[in-house]
């Protein structure tokens, strides 16, 4: 939403998403080392899936800023 | 092998929990009128109502009940998408929301007052207003029974030195807190970005499941090999109620589900066309059931392939019998991840696994083989796909979608309830006169009381199960009509008031007439029907639902002819806007075609249908 508030939801999206990769990557990083008691640990999905999320967060973040939100 | 709660976890739950409340406080200095308390100040844009559209339907009990569908029925279960949900949303896209946006009304039930009378609107209105707080209850008592299943406060509540029964009413209490405190903050916007946020959450959450599960069976063909026939095949053997699995043929499916039930559901019910009501102009309101229908489509790859996943797994029984404990050895019958059910055996007092029981005895029913067939639980589908896939981080990644769903769910009915509660029964029939403040503080305290009766409401619940049962069922008797009602009051202009009302009233009494006199199946006289005489036996639950909503249907639709055609319709000129035959089409000639209602209708149904192909 832009018009009534000046708040861009997928601002929100993005730092939120952006927070979950960086700590889901941070845990896949340390599970390469000390491997999780799950099935299929050993494709690492964390730490693949963690960094997926942080790229997207961070275009989110970095496309939808409130300051660039506002200038479009 | 199966994974456990840590810190970490509990870190992205909490999060989660501090950004829905953050959003609240962000939203609430531009909460300046009623209009933008209640409907977002119309000026949404249609792609955040397309996704608040299907995440406010989206609660955690279709998240978990599609996946115990999927594992129960098989893909048939997309049926309550290809052929229920998405026919159903360009309907409402393409020749309902130009009525509803048009006609400038607050609600769903006020825009019956304008077409029909005053009558009619609070007959919804008090209906619609009860059933969205009990439901809104009925998702918080899921949660909190989900969070004592997984044990996931176990651990905070022993450090705390608290017992684990406090963790139930913690729950309740929690997650009642939370979401009244973002919708009296930030009243409908906060409950859209919310529902936006859940979007994004549940693929996140849910995806990297599908595929790893998907990876574990030897992807889509190795799922196949692993499942009973007709697992894989929305239609195959539905021509007869006796070879599918939902037990419901092809007329029942189309009619019951396909028209009556789905049309019932997204085109009437206020819950999901408040979200479109509030999008910024009518192009937008009309774009955004559309919008919402693609990714719609795909959901059950998300939600119906976990239980699917679940069952097609060799039987891992350290994980199936203990949820969210770490591995024991034990012989509790299992389907893939799924356990049978508990229950406690009359002799021993022990828990043992449930058995299905013949008709009437206590005699346990068998399969092919003389074994015994016992009842599983399929809504545990979810929560044990995240505990045997999902690594620390990722499994709170995975439980804070399944808290966001619950959390949508209940803000979804409240901010429902609070806009059908200060529009359309304190200012109707309380005090017409306030000020625009006065009624944003009657929102506020409606939100508030909505919260406190979804408790009250969960803890009845709790103690009487059949009161859910009963609520279901009540729930079909006034919904399955009111389509009828709507499709002849916006497309023949004869429809009046009186017939409206009592169509309406017929229907209801139709449904549960039918209700007393049908069984499904392998249950005895009580709230699953029958408790005046059995004059029909229905293979499934479903069959006997996907009847009842016809007959409903059918009998408002009839009643409310007969009905209009004895006594006086309205002027034309009263109707303007609220009639097909009378308004004039919303003109899109300007917008680029793919920008058109109609022509992405289109192409929305021709997906679904190549998506009904894929998987005949």
């Amino acid at each position: 939403m832009t018009s009534g508030s000046h708040l861009s939801i997928w601002f929100f999206v993005g730092i939120l998403l952006a927070f979950y990769g960086l700590i889901i990557a941070g845990a896949g990083i340390y599970g390469w080392f000390v491997p999780p008691q799950v099935h299929l640990a050993q494709y690492h999905a964390d730490l693949w899936w963690g960094l997926l999320l942080l790229a997207i967060g961070v275009f989110y973040c970095y496309h939808f800023a409130p300051r660039k939100a506002r200038a479009r | 092998m199966t994974t456990t709660l840590a810190w970490i976890d509990y870190l992205i739950m909490l999060i989660y929990l501090a950004f829905v409340l953050g959003i609240g406080f962000a939203l609430k200095k531009f909460m300046k009128t009623s209009e933008d308390f209640f409907l977002s100040g119309r000026s949404i844009p249609a792609w955040v109502a397309g996704l608040a559209f299907i995440s406010a339907n989206l609660g955690a009990q279709e998240v978990i009940g599609m996946a115990a569908s999927g594992a129960k029925y098989g893909i048939a279960t997309s049926h309550f998408y290809w052929l229920g949900a998405i026919p159903a949303m360009v309907f409402v896209g393409i020749f309902m929301m130009p009525f509803y946006y048009g006609s400038r009304a607050h609600s769903v039930p006020e825009y019956l007052r304008l077409r029909f009378d005053e009558k009619t609107r609070g007959l919804n209105a008090i209906t619609f207003a009860a059933m969205t707080v009990l439901s809104s209850g009925i998702s918080m008592l899921a949660m909190a029974k989900l969070i004592v299943v997984l044990h996931i406060f176990d651990a905070p509540f022993a450090s705390l030195g608290l017992s684990s029964e406090w963790i139930f009413h913690a729950s309740i209490v929690l997650s009642a807190v939370i979401v009244l405190g973002y919708v009296y903050l930030g009243g409908l916007t906060s409950a859209i970005y919310n529902e936006v946020l859940q979007f994004f959450l549940i693929v996140a959450g849910f995806l990297p499941l599908v595929l790893l599960g998907l990876k574990n069976v030897g992807g889509w063909d190795g799922l196949r090999h692993s499942l009973p026939t007709g697992f894989t095949h929305a239609w195959v053997g539905m021509s007869q109620a006796s070879t599918n699995p939902l037990g419901v043929e092809v007329f029942g499916l189309a009619m019951g589900l396909g028209f009556v039930l789905s049309f019932g559901y997204w085109c009437t019910d206020f819950l999901v066309v408040q979200r479109a009501m509030a999008a910024d102009s009518m192009t937008s309101a009309r774009r955004t059931p559309l919008i919402a229908a693609i990714p719609k489509m795909f959901f059950p790859f998300l939600v119906i392939m976990p239980g699917l996943i679940a069952i097609a797994l060799p039987a891992v029984q350290e994980a199936a019998a203990q949820p969210g404990k770490a591995a024991t050895a034990t012989s509790w019958p299992s389907k893939g991840l799924i356990p049978a059910e508990a229950e406690k055996d009359p002799k021993t007092g022990e828990m043992v696994p449930k058995y299905l029981r013949q008709a009437g005895s206590d005699e346990p029913l068998l399969d092919a083989n003389g074994q015994k067939q016992y009842a599983y639980d399929y809504n545990l589908a979810i929560p044990n796909m995240l505990l045997h896939y999902f690594p620390t981080g990722m499994l709170g990644l995975g439980l804070t979608a399944l808290l966001a769903s619950f959390m949508s769910g209940m803000a979804g009915n409240i901010t429902a309830f609070n806009t059908v509660g200060t529009y359309d029964i304190y200012k109707a029939y309380i005090n017409r006169s306030g000020t625009d403040r006065h009624y944003i503080w009657i929102g506020q305290l409606a939100t508030l009381f909505g919260t406190i009766v979804s408790i009250a409401a969960a803890y009845a619940a709790a103690q009487f199960n059949n009161i859910m049962d009963a609520l279901q069922l009540v729930f079909g008797f006034v919904n399955a009509p009111l389509f009828a009602t709507f499709l002849l009051g916006m497309f023949w202009k004869r429809t009046t008031g009186h017939g409206a009302f009592f169509g309406l009233l017929s229907g209801t009494a139709a449904a549960a007439i039918f209700q007393s006199l049908t069984l499904p199946a392998g249950a005895g006289p009580g709230i699953k029907g029958g408790w005046l005489a059995n004059l029909h036996t229905f293979p499934s639950e479903m069959a006997q639902n996907f009847w009842l909503a016809i007959f409903a249907w059918t009998t408002c639709f009839l009643v409310t002819i007969a009905v209009s055609l004895f006594t006086k319709a309205r002027e034309d000129k009263d109707l303007v806007g609220l009639v097909y035959s009378l308004t004039e089409k919303p003109r899109e000639d300007h917008l680029s075609w793919y920008k058109r209602p109609l022509a992405l209708g289109i192409v929305v149904l021709i997906m679904t249908a190549a998506l009904n192909l894929i998987f005949y």
